[in-house]
């Protein structure tokens, strides 16, 4: 696997807040847009295309079986 | 594909050519004129493949249904690739000469210029990255060409309606306007164009992706200073929303693509007066004339097989592109430039049918790359969904500041000939630093005959007889090229020499270094210190023969 998935920060609650705090005010569409611009800035910073794909890989996985669960706990 | 015409009586664009009987139409029964190769279809890949045939010593046979030339598609730009085929066709020069250069394009969104590339920044080559030319121009001079050589039997207004398929030749049915006829070929080549008739006489699917947004292509006529360069805006002052493309022609003609929704009304679309305050808007003034205008969704999609029994399809007939890449066209002429020295083997029996193969392994791979990037282009001019149009906007926005922003801008991604993972290539054994690796079209570069004068590679080549060739840089050991297997010396008596350095440079040369190149210009094999016995063995793979 080349993505890693160790944690890298120092304090990840830093990098963390400095996302959470970047989308303070803003509307669902800005907030859309804010990160469509920042997955492409960090996409682009690895420039590693198989890192890329896993990373992709692991975010639909995670974020289909964490809605898949919210429907089944509905 | 929805067209209407508006005729300028100051360009010629349409030629026609009479019909006239042959002889073979009057044979009856068992009796039937048998061919080496037919040709079906008389556009530009028609044209080319028939010219190189003819050139390599066949007798061709060239039907066409119509009576003229200059209708239905319109390609306009013609890669290096494509000019560099034309130039061992005879008419290279001819096409530059009457065709805008080009190699610079830029991209805008809104009013501000986001980026622009140079398709060929560098200097040494006998052709440009591009040239626009009208279809019809291109076509013309083929057919000009045609009519110089003896071995080319071009037929108008001959129209294919039957084909039965035999073990080792296949017999056609020809409709013309005595009737119908018919002809034994040992191979048909269907260069029939996107509708090809062929295709549904054998029986093969097309199946591909249709783009649902509808785009609006309209030359006009006017005299403009518009530099000489491809300008791609995404949602401009002049069509807000959507994406617009303006590229010049030769005689004063301007290409003008513009990207309707989805929903628009076709008809109404293209109405001159419902299109003419458009473009007035575009180019600020309303001094021009309609040539020609058309509206288009686009298709992506190929054959499965290129051969089916003894009928082998080249060109838009195999595979069909969306226009952003000129890749049309170009790929129909890679084709038959492709499949042209094959047959030609093929049929002098010194190569098996096997190396037939290798033309639907090479060019269907190529069709496949070609489909992948005029796709892409294509998404992301039409973007699919909500989120694909807000990663684009993000694209665009990044590009205002950013270099891979303006990298990821794709208004259209521009031919270039395919790398071929080919049989008919011999895998690297040494060490390379660059170069073209086997399966890569040949560079060109600068090189210094010995009386003197700067002439190409791909002179040298055509000069040496457009057939295998082993380009060799001389370090006095010299092999001796098996037979038949022309020579080109850089370096050591006699040879060219390689006096601005480019050609040691682009094929990270040493002194011993060959190159042996197919009769298409592409690299089979390339060794650091080559051994008869090597080259043996690399040129009966390149011919289909090991």
């Amino acid at each position: 696997m080349a993505l890693s998935t160790r944690s890298n920060f120092a304090k990840p609650d830093d990098a963390y807040r400095a996302i959470a705090e970047a989308h303070r005010g803003l509307s669902e569409a800005q907030s859309a847009d804010l990160d469509a611009a920042l997955v492409l800035i960090l996409a682009n910073h690895i420039g590693d295309l198989e890192v890329l794909h896993e990373a992709i890989a692991l975010a639909k996985r995670r974020t289909l079986e964490a809605s898949q669960q919210q429907q089944q706990q509905q | 594909m929805a067209q209407s015409r508006f005729q300028s009586s100051k360009v010629q664009s349409e030629a026609r050519f009479g019909y006239r009987r042959h002889a073979d139409q009057d044979r009856t029964g068992g009796s039937m004129a048998e061919y080496p190769v037919v040709v079906i279809g008389a556009g530009p890949v028609g044209l080319s493949l028939a010219v190189d045939l003819a050139q390599r010593g066949q007798d061709v046979v060239l039907l066409d249904d119509a009576d003229r030339i200059g209708e239905g598609s319109r390609a306009i730009c013609f890669s290096k690739r494509s000019l560099e085929f034309w130039d061992r066709l005879g008419i290279g020069q001819r096409m530059v000469d009457k065709g805008v250069v080009w190699s610079v394009g830029k991209i805008f969104h809104g009013t501000s210029q986001l980026y622009q590339f140079d398709l060929l920044p560098e200097q040494g080559h006998k052709r440009p990255a591009f040239i626009n030319l009208q279809q019809f121009y291109a076509e013309a001079y083929l057919v000009d060409r045609v009519q110089e050589l003896a071995g080319v039997d071009l037929r108008w207004r001959n129209k294919v309606i039957g084909l039965e398929q035999h073990n080792d030749h296949a017999i056609l049915t020809v409709e013309t306007p005595d009737g119908p006829y018919r002809i034994g070929a040992n191979y048909v080549v269907a260069c029939d164009g996107a509708r090809s008739s062929l295709r549904q006489m054998v029986g093969a699917e097309f199946a591909g992706k249709v783009f649902e947004d509808q785009f609006l292509i309209a030359d006009v006529k006017m005299a403009a200073e518009f530099p000489t360069e491809r300008w791609f805006w995404f949602d401009p002052p002049f069509h807000a929303g959507r994406s617009a493309l303006l590229h010049k022609q030769p005689d004063d003609i301007w290409r003008i693509d513009l990207q309707l929704n989805p929903d628009a009304d076709p008809v109404a679309e293209k109405q001159p007066e419902n299109v003419r305050p458009r473009i007035a808007r575009m180019l600020g003034h309303d001094k021009f004339d309609f040539e020609w205008i058309s509206l288009y969704k686009f298709q992506c999609r190929r054959m499965d097989k290129f051969i089916h029994g003894r009928v082998v399809f080249a060109g838009d007939a195999a595979h069909q592109v969306s226009p952003f890449g000129a890749r049309g066209a170009n790929s129909g002429l890679e084709d038959a430039e492709n499949l042209a020295w094959k047959l030609d083997r093929v049929l002098r029996k010194v190569s098996p049918e096997a190396l037939l193969e290798s033309y639907h392994v090479e060019r269907s791979a190529a069709a496949d790359e070609n489909i992948r990037e005029s796709t892409r282009s294509t998404d992301f001019m039409a973007p699919a969904t909500r989120h694909e149009a807000r990663l684009r906007k993000a694209v665009l926005s990044l590009a205002k500041e950013t270099e891979f922003g303006k990298r990821m801008i794709n208004g259209g991604r521009l031919s270039i000939p395919s790398i071929y993972e080919s049989p008919l290539s011999t895998a690297d054994r040494d060490l390379w630093r660059g170069g073209p690796r086997p399966g890569t079209s040949m560079p060109d570069a600068p090189i210094t005959a010995p009386a003197g004068e700067t002439v190409y590679l791909t002179d040298a080549f055509i000069k040496c007889g457009t057939r295998f060739t082993l380009l060799e840089f001389v370090n006095g050991a010299l092999v001796d090229p098996p037979d038949g297997v022309g020579v080109i010396r850089i370096g050591g008596e006699g040879g060219f020499s390689d006096s601005a350095q480019l050609a040691a440079a682009r094929y990270d040369a040493e002194p011993g270094t060959a190159y042996l190149l197919r009769p298409d210009g592409y690299v089979a094999a390339r060794f650091r210190h080559p051994t008869r016995t090597a080259l043996d063995a690399a040129l009966a793979r390149a011919a289909g023969n090991d």
